[in-house]
């Protein structure tokens, strides 16, 4: 059962086949099973769980289910949800029971899906390898010494290892495409403003985006139908119709324009990463698709430009956690300066408080013209630059990792060796485009992501373009061996 | 640009973190670091470019002046470190 994809478990449940409860167990009792080894879940939510597959149940027999009723899915702890423990991955937050739900909660709910539990993160959304989260590293299905990405490698590594069919995740600098590179599977960071950011805890306002981490490409079309939408409580929410991304899967390639930014194809790609990469636009080139080079100029300033805006951001979205309405609290401050400055230097890891201070310098008088001013004038570029190649080509593609997953406590040492991880994923955030990474192949033991950028509100053209790459080869198929039972 | 241990204790108590002693050095070399990767922005001139705050075309949308929101004090206070007739207690704050 945990070898089909959700398409294939919904029509499943409706052919009567298994109930919700059965296929429910079957995923709880996998988790149980082998969770230990890869620390995917900060929560299994089971008793949860098992009351929704029930009311799934029923609702089925009673002619009353929609397309993903009785399906299970696993939340990126990152996402509030009512009277269950909502962590993002941090001692802040460790007794933090959520009193409500998320947009993105509410939708899956309502769309009578299956919470089988939260899933690890790195802490606040800061990482690249999900080692920084309070409840120790997630390891990489494929590779156990491999780190699986992050900051979504929970929700990654659940889905590779089939511990779940499909989950959320969220992208603030690739932390959906490049955990999903790394372990194998198919991820979407939808258009900023697609996906209601009410009850995700945010990092970086302007850069945060809730998203899709799946097997398949028709399973990430998905699940975004049921995520995507206006919501009025989100003053940052689209208000742009929503199409059935599932409709034009199917559309054939011919004619399509695909373009190859040289910036992206430079030295700081592993070679061996390149020649899979470049394997990959061959397929394409069959499939019918025109492909050509494009330029990108100011490539090389995405990853300083994103390390003034998402740490001034954080610094100040992270300032509601001090200690007094909820959250964690230090012992026996002695004034208030104290229960501030001990509550969030205790509450928070190193990570966090790193990028809170150069978030805070930033801001700071004296230097916000030459740092945030600045940042701000650079994102213009380099969206710019985006809409310029758009004039030319339909999609972008190239590697969305400059290598495979590296090994855990490789780079944990040094922040500015793990920031340029995301040297290929950071600027469409900035950029505000929607983003997919779908895997293409493997070094040794370790899989390659293709990332695929399109223009604003063209996720529908993002899902095709992947599915029918999909459709004629098998990397999103394959599990790990480890896993396979 | 590279700091020094003041400026890091400067920044942390704006930030409100409390950062052991033994801690700042760590901290003043890895955030040096940082400042030192973000400086590279400098090799572009924006002068003539206008700062973008988002990355879509979109101004802050209003809602109608009326309240939509309902009391929850309790519920949300389940969750608090320490409360008492609906306030949350913090050490005292005026002398």
């Amino acid at each position: 059962m945990h070898n089909k994809t959700i398409a294939e478990l919904a029509a499943g449940l409706k052919a009567g086949e298994f109930s919700s409860v059965e296929l429910t167990r079957h995923y709880l009792e996998r988790i149980s099973r082998h969770d230990e080894q890869l620390n995917s879940y900060i929560t299994v939510s089971a008793e949860h769980a098992l009351r929704q597959a029930e009311a799934a149940d029923r609702a089925i027999a009673a002619g009353d289910a929609v397309t993903l009723t009785g399906v299970p899915l696993a939340q990126k702890d990152i996402f509030c949800t009512d009277g269950i423990k909502t962590s993002c991955g941090s001692r802040m937050l460790d007794n933090f029971v959520a009193p409500y739900d998320a947009g993105v909660v509410e939708r899956c709910n309502a769309a009578g899906m299956v919470m089988l539990g939260k899933t690890n993160m790195d802490e606040f959304a800061m990482g690249s390898s999900n080692e920084t989260s309070f409840y120790g590293p997630v390891r990489n299905p494929w590779d156990l010494d491999a780190v699986p990405g992050g900051s979504s490698g929970g929700s990654a590594a659940a889905v590779a290892a089939r511990l779940t069919p499909v989950a959320t995740g969220t992208d603030t600098g690739g932390s959906i495409r490049q955990p999903a590179a790394l372990c194998g599977i198919t991820g979407l960071k939808p258009t900023y403003g697609r996906v209601s950011r009410w009850g995700m805890i945010a990092f970086a306002s302007s850069l945060d985006q809730g998203g899709v981490m799946a097997q398949t490409a028709e399973d990430a079309a998905l699940l975004l139908n049921v995520i995507a939408g206006f919501d009025e409580r989100d003053s940052t929410s689209a208000d742009q119709p929503v199409p059935d991304y599932t409709e034009a899967l199917q559309h054939p390639l011919e004619g399509l324009k695909i373009g190859l930014p040289k910036e992206y194809f430079s030295e700081g790609l592993d070679n061996d990463v390149a020649r899979i990469i470049d394997a990959a636009i061959d397929e394409y080139k069959r499939l019918g698709a025109q492909v050509r080079e494009v330029s990108l100029p100011n490539t090389a300033l995405a990853v300083p430009t994103y390390y003034v805006i998402a740490p001034a951001e954080c610094s100040s979205n992270l300032s509601r956690y001090d200690g007094v309405r909820f959250g964690y609290r230090c012992e026996n401050p002695v004034d208030l300066e104290d229960l501030y400055k001990r509550s969030r230097g205790e509450g928070f890891g190193a990570e966090v408080k790193r990028r809170i201070m150069i978030g805070t310098y930033a801001l700071s008088a004296g230097y916000y013209d030459a740092y945030y001013l600045k940042a701000q004038r650079v994102r213009h570029l380099i969206r710019d630059d985006f809409i310029n190649a758009f004039n030319e080509v339909d999609v972008i593609m190239g590697p969305t990792s400059p290598t495979v997953a590296f090994n855990l406590g490789e780079k944990s040492s040094d922040p500015v060796a793990m920031y340029l991880s995301d040297i290929y994923t950071i600027a469409v955030n900035l950029a505000g485009l929607p983003g997919m990474s779908i895997p293409v192949g493997f070094v040794g033991r370790r899989p390659v992501g293709l990332q695929i950028i399109g223009n604003h509100f063209d996720e529908a053209r993002l899902l095709n373009v992947a599915h029918r790459f999909q459709q004629v080869t098998d990397w999103h198929l394959r599990v790990p061996e480890q896993f396979a039972e | 640009m590279s700091l020094e241990k003041a400026d890091v204790e400067k920044i942390a108590h704006l930030a409100r973190l409390q950062i052991e002693d033994e801690d700042i050095p760590l901290y003043t070399r890895h955030l040096s670091g940082i400042l030192e990767l973000v400086e590279q922005m400098n090799q572009v001139d924006t002068e003539a470019v206008v700062p973008m705050a988002h990355p879509l075309e979109m101004a802050q949308r209003l809602r109608p002046d009326e309240v939509t929101e309902s009391d929850q004090r309790e519920k949300y206070q389940k969750i608090a470190p320490q409360v008492e007739a609906g306030l949350y207690l913090v050490p005292k704050v005026i002398e």
